[in-house]
């Protein structure tokens, strides 16, 4: 299904009424539940956009590096307003959340085409070129370092590879992981997974091993290996450089993943973001299956098949979630499933399934050919082996840097250039905000586990405006499906502002405590469990910046209700000012 | 595998069947979890959260999370009351809920949750005061978005009992709503007589049934005779099984 919208978005520029009517005709589903997904997805849209779609990235890093000011170049240049297309149906301008190109902010998406490190003054000349060539690659004069460069990427995007770290950049010859894998047996290689201790690497650092039996024991014709690469957490992009480096590596996790849990069939999920990537991907899974690597089989094992398919994704953060991400690749609204069943258990199309994370994939291969001791002996006793970290922000260095787990914070922020840093938040937007006497934790399950974003402020940054747009970002992807989750995170915000405009009260803080305690006891998935993070660990960590922001007011009067921008909207209806508050009233008559 | 179970809710032993949820093991001991998208007859879905009760320590959906033997449930404390207040004015103020004008107000469930929870005081959070299109296309059926809780009784009522799949959830985050399998309401194949239009199945007054308003004088509407809750708590007495669909749609409607 999300295939078939892509293939109608693309070329009519929108799925309207109509073509709703015609997909649900020739798929036998209903007008409706294809209305349900094209407008759970942010790339589809039920209005006609221009031929050639500008998405500013404005995450908060972008922010900070001045997408506003380049928004506002686009709006003067096109003529348009942001969320508006221009007459002749050629340009649309809109914002999107972090697009995975934070150590190289402002950026943006063209269509497919990434465009990094704008700058208001470069804006005229991209809408020069893009009205003479009406194409986006014309803007992509100089590639990126690395398989950017590739023709199937040709890519402006620089890898940023800051640090090589033992793990995902070891010097193990290729497919020496997939051949000693498959001189074990399927049960030989989950001992070995389990040995190893590795864990998930998309945040919540569920055993591998363990995943995996559960997957293996569950009684099936046909189980499911996928892997997630819906890298949406803000400030996240180190699945980006895998895919773009380690794409070999990758689907040889995938295919040890598949031997030994019995799998025949595995999906790519890929973010909407990293379209760009697609040709090149599918490049090296048909080189794959031209050497024998993929399809029947495999190396020769009899009996071994195993083949993968791109799944795109439409641009939803809820999608990482994977049972959301299940829901997706069924072709239906990205929302998580009831647990249980499991995803092991029951997952895609009620197959048992296994779901991992890009870089928990990449790390199979090199623990299969050097051994689980080997793993082990690097990171910490709870989480072995390395971390890839997405750092960005208020540094000189940003970009990724693959380090062992156990790394203080503070080793990050030097390593990174990180410039007076005053707030590092670890793990993007549902992760926790911690200030300076918090520098000396570890990255590590045992202490701050992150699934690799680490975004650094400086001390001139504010951290109520900070938690402010993590809160929006998670109300805009909130899948809406629980109350606390959808409700919940506008009430957060609401309250947050109030005591940013200055009408908080020292009550504001409990009413924000107890407010996020609910939708963290309540929600239904993970997004709902963490999203109330980044205002709760700012007041935590940031006490001070909060209180000094409350009003202390004696005389009992709310301070949440201001009587002059609460009369605002009955003077425009009554067309004049009010008696008794307007102090003035009559003197200008 | 058919042996039954027993699980504590709030220190009481109760029987559960192996599969049953948390819900439907309390609904057939007689022990109320107050819930508002879950409904006998439908499958469950755990949208709401109202039914939010502590399992082993875990705060869980009763309606979805399967009994397991010896868990120790949380239904009647504290704590989860607060939850379920939260979420029952999340609700109200997400919403344009304006009881005495309403023509479900009596038999509106959302209210008589309030009314249960002792939710009767202005609460702290703000209103969000949407303005969404009403439907009055339908020659028989109004529906007034406005009040409505995505509870999505009506769409899974519509494709599990009627077999038409006239409503769907659309948009997402706040901006979710309930679609309708057309242009509008009139376009599509709804009927008066389809049991997602019954009063059973909406649990405010967002699905309204065009010239059969305020049929129940105050004092003699459904909950003005009997608060919300008690069919279940007086339910030991006749023992009577509760009602639910064939397994096989699965939770989350495949045909």
């Amino acid at each position: 299904m999300i295939d078939i919208l892509w293939a109608v978005q693309d070329k009519l520029g929108c799925i309207d009424g109509e073509a709703m009517s015609l997909i649900a005709e020739k798929t036998g589903t209903y007008r409706v539940e294809v209305e349900g997904v094209v407008s759970f997805y942010a790339f589809f849209s039920s209005v006609r956009k221009g031929k050639i779609v500008i998405r500013l990235c404005d995450d908060i890093v972008d922010r900070h590096a001045g997408v506003f000011a380049v928004a506002k170049s686009f709006e003067n240049t096109l003529g348009i307003k942001l969320g508006e297309t221009t007459p002749d149906h050629w340009f649309s301008l809109e914002y999107t959340p972090c697009i995975g190109m934070c150590d190289q902010a402002p950026a943006a998406l063209v269509n497919d085409v990434v465009v990094t490190n704008l700058t208001p003054a470069k804006v005229k000349g991209i809408v020069r070129t893009l009205k003479k060539t009406r194409d986006p690659r014309a803007l992509v004069t100089k590639t990126g370092d690395g398989n950017n460069g590739h023709r199937l990427i040709a890519a402006m995007v620089k890898n940023n590879i800051r640090h090589t770290g033992p793990v995902l950049f070891d010097k193990s010859p290729a497919e020496a992981g997939l051949k000693q894998a498959l001189t074990l047996s399927p049960g030989g290689v989950l001992e070995l997974v389990v040995d190893s201790r590795l864990r998930g690497r998309g945040g919540a650092g569920f055993p591998t091993g363990k995943k995996w039996r559960y997957a293996a024991a569950a009684q099936a014709a046909l189980r499911y290996v996928i892997c997630n690469a819906d890298e949406g957490e803000p400030g996240t992009f180190k699945d980006r450089v895998l895919l773009t480096e380690r794409a070999q590596l990758l689907i040889e996790g995938m295919t040890i993943a598949a031997y030994a849990v019995g799998a025949a069939e595995g999906i790519l999920y890929l973010r909407a973001e990293y379209r760009y990537l697609k040709a090149y991907l599918e490049h090296i899974l048909a080189r794959r299956r031209s050497r024998g690597l993929l399809g029947d089989n495999i190396m020769g094992k009899a009996g071994f098949h195993f083949d993968i398919r791109i799944q795109m994704g439409a641009g939803a953060y809820i999608c990482g979630e994977e049972s959301s991400l299940i829901s997706s690749c069924e072709g239906k609204r990205g929302e998580p499933k009831n647990r249980p069943p499991f995803p092991v258990q029951s997952g895609y199309l009620g197959l048992p399934t296994v779901v991992n994370n890009v870089e928990t994939f990449c790390c199979v291969p090199p623990l299969i050919a050097r051994g689980p001791k080997w793993f082990t002996s690097i990171g910490t006793p709870h989480s072995s082996g390395t971390k890839l970290l997405s750092v960005s922000g208020d540094c000189t260095r940003p970009g990724v840097y693959e380090l062992p787990f156990g790394v203080s914070v503070q080793d990050v922020l030097d390593k990174a250039g990180a410039k007076d840093p005053a707030a590092v938040l670890i793990g993007g937007a549902s992760g926790d905000m911690i200030g300076r006497p918090e520098f000396q934790r570890r990255i590590c399950f045992e202490d701050l586990p992150t699934a690799g974003a680490i975004t650094t402020f400086s001390s001139h940054r504010n951290v109520l405006e900070i938690a402010n747009y993590y809160m929006d970002f998670f109300i805009d992807e909130s899948c809406g499906y629980c109350t606390p989750c959808r409700v919940g995170n506008v009430f957060m915000k609401q309250g947050l502002e109030k005591i940013m405009q200055g009408l908080g009260e020292a009550g504001d803080l409990d009413y924000l405590r107890e407010l996020g305690k609910t939708i963290i006891a309540t929600s239904r998935c993970g997004l709902g469990h963490t999203s109330p993070n980044p205002i709760l660990s700012s007041m935590k960590s940031f006490p001070l910046v909060y209180s000094a922001l409350l009003n202390a007011h004696p005389n009992e009067f709310q301070a949440g209700f201001n009587i002059q921008s609460a009369l605002d909207e009955a003077r425009v209806i009554a067309k004049r000012r009010s008696l008794i508050y307007d102090v003035s009233y009559g003197d200008e008559e | 595998m058919n042996k039954t179970m027993r699980i504590t809710v709030d220190g009481r032993k109760i029987r559960a069947s192996p599969g049953q949820t948390i819900m439907d093991a309390c609904d057939d001991a007689g022990v109320y979890v107050p819930r508002l998208c879950d409904v006998e007859g439908l499958v469950p879905q755990g949208s709401c959260r109202v039914c939010t009760v502590k399992a082993d320590g875990h705060t869980v959906a009763a309606c979805t999370e399967p009994a397991e033997p010896g868990m120790k449930v949380e239904n009647d404390t504290l704590e989860i009351k607060n939850y379920r207040r939260d979420l029952v004015r999340m609700l109200f103020h997400e919403g344009n809920h304006l009881c005495p004008i309403c023509e479900a107000s009596g038999r509106c469930e959302l209210q008589a949750m309030a009314y249960r929870l002792r939710i009767s005081q202005a609460t702290k959070y703000p209103y969000l005061q949407p303005v969404r299109p009403v439907d009055a296309s339908h020659p028989d059926i109004a529906l007034d978005n406005n009040r409505c809780i995505l509870c999505g009784r009506c769409i899974r009522a519509s494709r599990d009992v009627d077999g038409k799949h006239v409503f769907e959830y659309v948009g997402r985050g706040i901006h979710k709503r309930i679609g309708v399998n057309a242009e509008n309401l009139a376009a599509t194949n709804a009927s008066i007589d389809d049991y997602a239009m019954s009063l059973e199945v909406c649990p405010v007054g967002c699905i309204i049934r065009k010239r059969e308003g305020f049929f129940a004088p105050i004092g003699a509407r459904q909950f003005d005779r009997e608060p919300i809750g008690m069919d279940v708590e007086t339910r030991q007495e006749h023992h009577v099984p509760k009602r639910r669909p064939d397994p096989a749609f699965g939770n989350d409607g495949t045909k």
